[in-house]
Parts: structure tokens; C-alpha cells; sequence
């Protein structure tokens, strides 16, 4: 990962009528990242798509993709960035490999090239043998997955993914989601858009979070877990085979230690930095058993309802 | 450009394929040559004398027993057809279907796709006009024996032009109630809306306020308005030398026949109808371009 900055917007705005869709929203992701951009219905989630893509123009403010302004120069931006709408559409009669045809057409690609990757793609993303099909007869997640080979067959730089999991089954969001890394993994920038958290808790290495046009909180689901659910402090959960209160009193008085909690034969642990060792000498010195031992993770749904009760106060 | 002839190519073997044109293009070949042939039998030979020229033209311009038996009301009745069945689902099918948020975010201006699929049209239209033309003309030789003179295959070349102008402004007007309407049923509602009211009742108004001014000057102006009046009035000054701004013509053709203008003076004749509808066209075109070109586009 490289410090590059790939997608930036600077106060960017975007309004309808009254009704302020996105409000100053300054976002910057990194080179090579997977972006997780999340927010309830009608945050703005589209909108800023929208707007990276010169699909919608905004209100003021700036958007750019590889320093490329999105409103003056889209044509730049969407040699470099593929986009896959939340709702993907495909010329129902023609066939699968048609389809990707007319993109690579429209991308001036050449004939063999094209022909090369879209037997290339449609390998990867499982539908060789669904080539030569009318796209009319594909399952919703089918189109999908088509819809993530439409999107790399211009060899995109960044690509930006509109509720990308949104009303497949559980099988076609492993696709989708294993798709998706695969293209992280060949250097491509990924920004995606969702509110089904745990898909993008398993993908993404940075998350922001938008409520009402505002950019609330960004980073990785580890720092703002233990921002916000931790306060700023490392969580450690002990399962011990009989927890004891002298345990809990000799724990209390290791050094960082900031608070003990108890819950049934789980203790939760806070404390200023990793005092994993330290926990295990204090067990080890009162005789109790541990089960095991580990560093809280944190859950992207409780980071993500911690924010927006705070929002709402 | 690349990106404009890819739209264009796609457009195009889209309208070529697909069910309601080959119908439509079947009705229109069928019914126009059945029509023009079957009137010429019977009429082409009435009025001819020895000094008639133009023969080979009388073959398009002949009429049955009603005006409507004849080629020019064929086809200002028909392209418009064709014109807002090729259009009147350009934008907002794409839109509805969710092919607009990916085609706009493929490396091509926004225009492209409007320009790709208007080409698209204009061409199954060239092609659809110029095949009817051609079977007319083969048909008719071998019918009438009387082989075309040059003049005669220009003033050919004039008519299909003219033809495809018409239709363009058919196309546009649809294409443009596409793109206003997300509804694929109104636009097409609206665009046979227009049709009727010109068909119809522009004719119905001006001749009523002709009855009531007793002006006919104003009766014409009034249905100046319509593009078939223009349509009708420029492909008469073009098929028929003798008579460029007559409606009505097998009247006159019983009588002493004036002497035919020569191609360019029945051109100056067409000349502000065809600008007209060119001009209409572009209007329709541009007032397309305006609403498109800063429209958000969303999937929906």
C-alpha cells in the first residue's frame, strides 16, 4: 500500500433543492485500498459516487480520481475508473459475452484484445459456460458477478461498487466478495458502497462512515472499534475455567490496567496496551486455569450503531 | 469517435433486428410498392399525351381514386411511423432497464450515446426509404417501359433525401420524448400524440379558419405549421416539374400541360420547406442535448 492518494473529494456538496444530499465531505483513500463507505439509506452513499464519476454535478466542492477533476474531465476519470451501479442492467437480448463486446468496444479496445479478455474474465468470474447465454435468462447475482467482469475489462485503476452484495444469495455475496479482494489483490483501488456490514467488515482495510452527508468517522475497523467502543484502549477477553475475586483484585492491580468487568467465567480487561503477559503471570500466580485468551475484536455493526446513537443524541 | 461508431454499429444491428421494424419495414415495402403499383396500372396512362415528359416520375405521383391511393400520402403517413417507432424508446428503455449507468460510465461523452443512436435510426430509415424507392423503380420500368431520364433519377435522389429529413424529424421529436419522459409509454403516447394533432387536426383547423376568414392564405399558413404539409409540398415540387405547388394534381393533368422546370428552379421552389424541417429537426435534437447532457444519472 502507497501513500498516493487516489480518490479525493474537497468540501464537496451536493444538493437538491433544499435538501442537502452530501455536506462538505472531505475523503481521501489511499492507493490500493478497499474502501468501505457505508451509511444508512439516503446518507449520500450514491451520491458521491455519483459525483467521482461525473454523473451528477456538484453543488461546490471537488471531486478528483487520480488527479482527474470528476466534473471537467469524466472522460479521463472513466478510462481509469469502472463503476458497478447498484441495479446493473444488461442488454437482456444479447448474450453474456456480447455484452462485455459493446464495453470493450466502447473502451476501444481491438478485437482480438477484447475477445482475449473477455474469455479471460468470464473464466474468473465463473460464467465461462454461460457465454454464449442471453443475459435475459441470469440470476440476479449472475448479472452481478457480469457485471464485476464488465467492470475490469477496462483494466480499471479504481473501481467503484454500488451495493455490491445488495440482494444476492449467500453464495453469490462469496463470490462477489472473493471477486471483489481478487481484484484488490491486482493493485486496483476498490470503493464500495453498502450497509451490510459483516460483508464489508471481511474485505475492506478502510471504512468510512456517512450520516446525513457528513463523514463521521474513517479508518480501519480496528481503529475505530477501539475509538469508539474501547475508548482508545485495548480490549482483552479471558475465559478462565473458575474465575476468582482474588484473580479479578490481582488483575485490577496490574500496571495499565485501566478496568476489570465480569461476565459469567469471561473477564473484559481494559487496559492502555497489550498486558496479555502480564494478565497470564497474575492467572498463573492464583492457580486458575485459562481457556483461552485473546484481544477483543470489534464487530463492524457495533461501531457502526455506537456512532449513530451518538449521532442521534 | 471510436466510441460514437461503436454505439452507431450496436444501434444499428439493434434496429435491424428487431421485431417491430422488420414489420413495420415489411407493411411500408409490401403496402408502398403493392399501392404505387397497382395505382400506376390503372391511372398512369390517363393525361398522357405525346408531349408528356417525365414519365418514369408519374410512376410515384399518380393517384387512385382518392388522394389518399397514392405514394406521397404513403409516405407522409407511414415515415412518421417509422421515425417515432425507432425513437421513442432510445433513452428511457436504456434508463429503465439500468444500461444508462453503465454506458455513461464507459469512457465516451454523454452526446455519444444520443448521436450514436440517432445515426442509427436516420440510417434504417436511408435504407428503408432507398430499398422502397429502388422496387418502385424496378418494378415500374419493367411495368411501364419507359426507362428514367437522368433528371429524373436526380430528382429520385432529391425525393429520398428529403424523405430521410422527414423521418429525421420524426426520430428526433421521439427521441426527445424519451429523453423527457422516463416512461417508456408516455413518450410514446406523446410522440403519436404530436402525430395525430398534425395529421389530423392541424388540417381540420386551418381549413376551419380558412371557412371563417374566408382567407386562404391564412388556411395555408396556418397548416404550414404541420411538417407533413411541409413534407407534402417540398415532394411535390420535386416528383412533379410541371406542378410544384399543387396538392391536388391529376385535376390539371386532363388539360394543356405547362412546360416542367428544370430541377434547380423546383429545388428554389422546396427549397424553405426543406430548411424547415431540417431546422425542426435540430430543434428537436438540440432541446435533447439540453436535457441529457446535465442530467444526474442514477440507477433506478
Amino acid at each position: 500500500m502507497s501513500d498516493k492518494v487516489i480518490i479525493e473529494t474537497r468540501d464537496l456538496v451536493k444538493n437538491y433543492g433544499k435538501f442537502v444530499a452530501v455536506d462538505k465531505l472531505n475523503l481521501s483513500v489511499r492507493e490500493g485500498e478497499v474502501f468501505g463507505f457505508l451509511g444508512p439509506n439516503g446518507a449520500g452513499k450514491t451520491t458521491t459516487l455519483l459525483m467521482l464519476l461525473g454523473l451528477t454535478e456538484p453543488t461546490s466542492g471537488s471531486a478528483t480520481v487520480c488527479g482527474y477533476d470528476s466534473t471537467k474531465e469524466p472522460v479521463k476519470v472513466k478510462q481509469l475508473a469502472g463503476y458497478l451501479p447498484e441495479k446493473v442492467g444488461f442488454y437482456n437480448d444479447m448474450t453474456a459475452a456480447e455484452n462485455l463486446d459493446y464495453t470493450a468496444a466502447l473502451n476501444d479496445l481491438t478485437r482480438q484484445v477484447a475477445s482475449k479478455k473477455i474469455k479471460e474474465l468470464l473464466d474468473l468470474v465463473g460464467l465461462s459456460d454461460k457465454a454464449d447465454t442471453k443475459v435475459g435468462t441470469f440470476s440476479h447475482g449472475m448479472k452481478q458477478r457480469l457485471g464485476i467482469a464488465d467492470v475490469m475489462i477496462k483494466d480499471p485503476k479504481v473501481a467503484f461498487f454500488d451495493e455490491p452484495t445488495a440482494g444476492i444469495d449467500p453464495e453469490g455475496i462469496e463470490q462477489v466478495l472473493a471477486l471483489i479482494k481478487k481484484m484488490a489483490g491486482r493493485k486496483v483501488t476498490v470503493m464500495l458502497s453498502s450497509h451490510q456490514l459483516h460483508h464489508v467488515q471481511k474485505i475492506c482495510t478502510q471504512v468510512g462512515i456517512l450520516a446525513n452527508g457528513h463523514l463521521v468517522a474513517q479508518g480501519s475497523v480496528d481503529e475505530l472499534g477501539r475509538e469508539k467502543i474501547a475508548g482508545g484502549k485495548v480490549r482483552i477477553q479471558v475465559q478462565l475455567a473458575e474465575p476468582s475475586k482474588k484473580l479479578v483484585k490481582l488483575i485490577e492491580q496490574v500496571k495499565g490496567v485501566t478496568g476489570v468487568e465480569r461476565q459469567g467465567d469471561l473477564l473484559l480487561i481494559s487496559c492502555e496496551k497489550d498486558l496479555r503477559r502480564q494478565i497470564a503471570r497474575a492467572a498463573s500466580d492464583c492457580d486458575s486455569l485459562i481457556v483461552q485468551m485473546k484481544i477483543e475484536e470489534f464487530g463492524l455493526d457495533e461501531i457502526y450503531m455506537k456512532y449513530f446513537r451518538e449521532q442521534q443524541k | 469517435m471510436k466510441g460514437l461508431m461503436a454505439v452507431f454499429r450496436k444501434e444499428l444491428a439493434d434496429n435491424l433486428n428487431s421485431m417491430r421494424f422488420i414489420i413495420l419495414s415489411l407493411i411500408v415495402l409490401g403496402g408502398g410498392v403493392l399501392l404505387t403499383i397497382f395505382v400506376a396500372a390503372q391511372n398512369i396512362r390517363a393525361g398522357v399525351t405525346e408531349t408528356t415528359q417525365y414519365i418514369f416520375l408519374r410512376l410515384f405521383t399518380v393517384m387512385g381514386d382518392s388522394q389518399f391511393l397514392s405514394f406521397p400520402f404513403f409516405m407522409s403517413f407511414f415515415i412518421p411511423i417509422l421515425g417515432i417507432l425507432l425513437g421513442f424508446d432510445a433513452i428511457n428503455s436504456e434508463r429503465t432497464s439500468g444500461n444508462l449507468s453503465r454506458l455513461s460510465s464507459q469512457p465516451i461523452y454523454r452526446d455519444t450515446v444520443i448521436n450514436g443512436k440517432f445515426l442509427a435510426g436516420l440510417v434504417s430509415i436511408a435504407i428503408l426509404v432507398t430499398g422502397l424507392v429502388g422496387l418502385i423503380s424496378g418494378i415500374g420500368l419493367r411495368m411501364i417501359g419507359v426507362p428514367p431520364g437522368a433528371e429524373e433519377i436526380l430528382r429520385l435522389f432529391t425525393f429520398i433525401f428529403v424523405t430521410i429529413v422527414y423521418g429525421a424529424f420524426w426520430l428526433a421529436l421521439a427521441i426527445l420524448f424519451s429523453v423527457l419522459s422516463n416512461r417508456v409509454a408516455t413518450s410514446a403516447l406523446a410522440s403519436f400524440g404530436v402525430w395525430l394533432f398534425v395529421f389530423i387536426l392541424i388540417p381540420l383547423i386551418a381549413s376551419i379558419v380558412g371557412t371563417a376568414t374566408g382567407n386562404d392564405q391564412i388556411s395555408s399558413n396556418i397548416s404550414l405549421i404541420s411538417p407533413i404539409a411541409l413534407y407534402g409540398q417540398s415532394i411535390q415540387a420535386i416528383l412533379i416539374p410541371s406542378h410544384p405547388v399543387m396538392f391536388v394534381v391529376s385535376l390539371y393533368y386532363t388539360g394543356l400541360e405547362p412546360n416542367p422546370l428544370p430541377l434547380n428552379q423546383s429545388l428554389l421552389i422546396a427549397w424553405p420547406q426543406i430548411i424547415t424541417l431540417i431546422a425542426l429537426t435540430a430543434l428537436c435534437f438540440a432541446g435533447s442535448y439540453i436535457k441529457f447532457m446535465r442530467e444526474e444519472i442514477r440507477a433506478t
